[in-house]
């Protein structure tokens, strides 16, 4: 019997999860916080399991934090990227999945540049799923350490008002906190140029706007995204200076939110382009720290629980 | 260079022609400083004033002339920021609207404060430039659309270029609309205007290529089908076919933000004008067919058209006394936008005061300029005119730098007796 409170095998996305779905991975995670600020830091409910790390995109920051995670639970932990694996000689995603699930493990954390490609793996393995990140579709984890965040910080998500800003449009980050904010009946607000908004921006039930000081208007949280140096050629928007200025922040466009707002950023920054230094480093707003060290609770949880599972389903 | 703060005067026995609330009556006007103070039948000379008679004249709003090529920088043996001020004046133009294609482009932020500066050293007509839409008007990369505005630059365009690429206009207009800045394009589509007049007998006849009125239309209609996705603002310089007017109709119809301009040859002339080999006919768009330009000034008549614009371009001879087909594009047209377009009044295809608006109201509308209205704490830019004064256009006696208008010799009615920019005469007819 699968754990009822999270009855899935896969991590996949944020969207069509329940609020008390999110709140129990959450509630889990709290524990992990104090067992990482602990002296011992190692347990063993993970002790037998293989966890992968499959990353067909580069990433310093969420692989090493799965890979603490893991390990931390004791699991023995694999890394592979793109440039050393098969993939390079042709391999195909399904072939690697294949390949993979033949060595029996338990867990399988995606990357990949492609949106839905961790769908398409969960649909060819035995193994729990966690998408570390698919394209510009969804990035699960990301957006349960920002609940977690911010929730530690309030106290509640509910009724909480939050601006994402910035480069929406290819932004999985973005969307899986807009779905994860939304079910949790906090109100989301996209800042950003037209030209970095998905189309239908407002279907997803959120408020658009296309000013800093407007959309940050008396809001809790203040979630900056980050922008890609390649928007810039492809005439998404005409250049940094520009785009710092109407829609980098500075703590003059910050001083529209409330008093005690608070501002946080996936990583990796682009100090002057997206965010001022001054707001990145202020030790009273930024929880651009915090949110990483959330990072390896949140990632905690997530295995815990899909490997719960796993065992239970069979 | 500072001017100094004109006192009262008070301009009487006016025909006042007033756009924005309709009026079209005799009385007087006064102006304090800078602004008109008062205007009306009733409204009499305060004692202190300066007395003008304009001895049943008309008295309009300065001409806003939304489409000019100023060649300064760059270019300053066709045009300067000067002689363009003072042939604008002698028109009765007190603002008007510049293209970035010149040299440098003004794509940056010095260019803008450069153009001001100049002009308000000038003290004549008002200067606003339209910046690039896309860096260095290459059609690649956005410019700085939204510091350009900061700046001062009143719409984005590539000039006498086409914005061609689909992606970069669907970006520059989605960018724009983020700003509610207005994207102005120049309607044809780039690979059909090879040619060098309008495609029909007469190209065919004169052994010229043409370009069709596809190219117009085929680019409008594109434009209009991005313009619906991105909610932005859109404007297309010098309509010059009927397929474009009625596709602006129709866009409008469907509440688009679209508006248009044309010019003067293109109500006033057409194709035959090439004649013998006219390279001053030579205009971008091409001058087109007799139907074309009875639609065009159908679409004046019915408001399809938002503005007359002069459209100016001065080329030196160097440009213009070459084969047909290597001659430059482009006319002057400050020094004969008024005249040409009272045309249409006296052809009875427009009231006085619905040619008055698409020169002066209409534009500043759509640009979001404070002119083009004889109302109380506007701007004291004025026109004093005599509209059925006759003359021929002697391009000898412009004060543009070139000469290069498709309607030298032409017989006009209407001549421009007086220009006020902010209360100060800038221009006084000489005879």
């Amino acid at each position: 019997m699968t754990d009822m409170t999270y009855p899935h095998r896969h991590l996949l996305g944020i969207e069509g999860l329940s609020p008390l779905e999110i709140s129990y991975l959450l509630d889990r995670s709290e524990r992990f916080v104090e067992v990482s600020r602990g002296s011992d830091r190692k347990g063993n409910s993970l002790h037998g399991k293989t966890v992968i790390n499959l990353f067909f995109e580069n990433s310093t920051r969420t692989r090493t934090s799965f890979e603490l995670a893991a390990q931390r639970l004791g699991a023995d932990v694999i890394n592979m990227t793109v440039g050393s694996s098969s993939v390079a000689k042709g391999e195909t995603l399904i072939d690697t999945a294949t390949t993979l699930n033949a060595m029996h493990i338990d867990v399988l954390v995606v990357r990949h540049a492609d949106s839905g490609a961790a769908k398409l793996l969960s649909e060819k393995v035995n193994c729990a799923v966690i998408n570390a990140g698919d394209g510009q579709h969804e990035h699960p984890t990301q957006a349960l350490l920002d609940a977690l965040t911010i929730r530690r910080r309030k106290g509640r998500l509910d009724g909480l008002s939050v601006a994402i800003c910035g480069d929406v449009r290819h932004s999985r980050v973005a969307r899986s906190n807009i779905h994860l904010l939304n079910v949790m009946g906090a109100h989301v607000r996209l800042v950003a140029p037209k030209t970095l908004l998905p189309s239908k921006a407002e279907t997803l039930g959120v408020e658009v706007f296309h000013n800093m000081k407007e959309g940050l208007k008396d809001v809790d949280i203040v979630m900056m995204l980050r922008l890609q140096n390649e928007r810039m050629t492809s005439s998404f928007i005409p250049s940094i200076r520009e785009y710092f200025h109407f829609f980098g922040l500075d703590y003059d466009k910050l001083s529209a939110a409330k008093p005690d707002a608070l501002v946080m950023h996936p990583g990796p920054m682009n100090r002057g382009v997206e965010i001022d230094s001054d707001v990145a480093d202020d030790l009273e707003r930024s929880m651009i720290r915090e949110q990483v060290e959330m990072g390896v609770a949140v990632r905690m949880a997530c295995l815990e629980v899909l490997t719960a599972n796993l065992g239970k389903a069979s | 260079m500072s001017f100094r703060t004109p006192g009262k005067v008070a301009y009487i026995n006016a025909r006042l022609l007033d756009p924005a609330s309709g009026l079209d009556a005799k009385g007087n006007l006064i102006t304090d400083g800078e602004t008109i103070a008062a205007m009306g039948a009733g409204v009499s000379a305060p004692a202190d004033a300066e007395i003008i008679d304009c001895k049943g004249a008309c008295l309009a709003p300065g001409l806003v002339d939304m489409r000019v090529q100023l060649r300064e920088p760059g270019e300053e043996h066709k045009e300067t920021l000067a002689s363009a001020g003072e042939a604008a004046v002698a028109g009765g133009v007190t603002t008007m609207v510049c293209l970035p294609n010149t040299d440098p482009v003004i794509d940056d932020i010095a260019a803008v404060e450069f153009v001001a500066r100049i002009a308000r050293k000038n003290g004549l007509a008002k200067v606003y430039p339209y910046a690039a839409a896309t860096k260095g008007l290459e059609g690649k990369e956005l410019a700085e659309i939204g510091m350009l505005a900061e700046a001062g630059a009143l719409g984005f365009t590539d000039g006498t270029k086409a914005i061609a690429n689909a992606l970069m206009m669907r970006r520059a207009l989605s960018y724009a609309a983020t700003f509610g800045l207005l994207i102005v394009q120049h309607p044809e589509e780039p690979s059909l205007a090879g040619g060098v007049m309008n495609e029909g007998e007469l190209s065919t006849r004169l052994g010229l290529s043409g370009i069709s009125n596809a190219a117009e239309a085929i680019m409008l209609e594109r434009d209009i089908r991005l313009l619906a996705g991105t909610g932005a603002r859109y404007h297309a310089a010098h309509v010059s076919t009927a397929e474009g007017v009625e596709l602006i109709r129709q866009a409008k119809k469907r509440g688009l933000k679209i508006t248009c301009d044309t010019a003067p040859p293109y109500f006033a002339l057409n194709e035959l004008a090439v004649g013998d080999y006219r390279t001053f006919s030579k205009l971008s768009p091409p001058l087109r067919s007799e139907d074309d330009r009875l639609a065009i000034v159908e679409g004046l008549k019915d408001g399809t058209i938002d503005a007359i614009a002069s459209d100016h371009a001065p080329q030196d001879q160097d440009g213009k006394r070459l084969p047909f087909a290597q001659a430059e594009f482009g006319g002057v047209g400050l020094e004969t936008l008024l005249q040409v377009s009272l045309e249409l009044f006296h052809n009875e295809q427009m009231s006085l005061l619905q040619v008055i608006d698409r020169l002066t109201l209409s534009p500043a509308r759509l640009l979001g300029l404070k002119a083009g209205t004889l109302t109380k704490g506007a701007p004291a830019d004025l026109v004093i005119f005599n509209p059925d004064r006759a003359g021929k256009v002697n391009p000898a006696r412009f004060r543009s730098k070139s000469k290069n208008s498709p309607f030298d010799g032409r017989p006009v009615q209407g001549r421009v007796l007086r220009t006020v920019v902010d209360g100060r005469s800038v221009f006084t007819a000489d005879d």
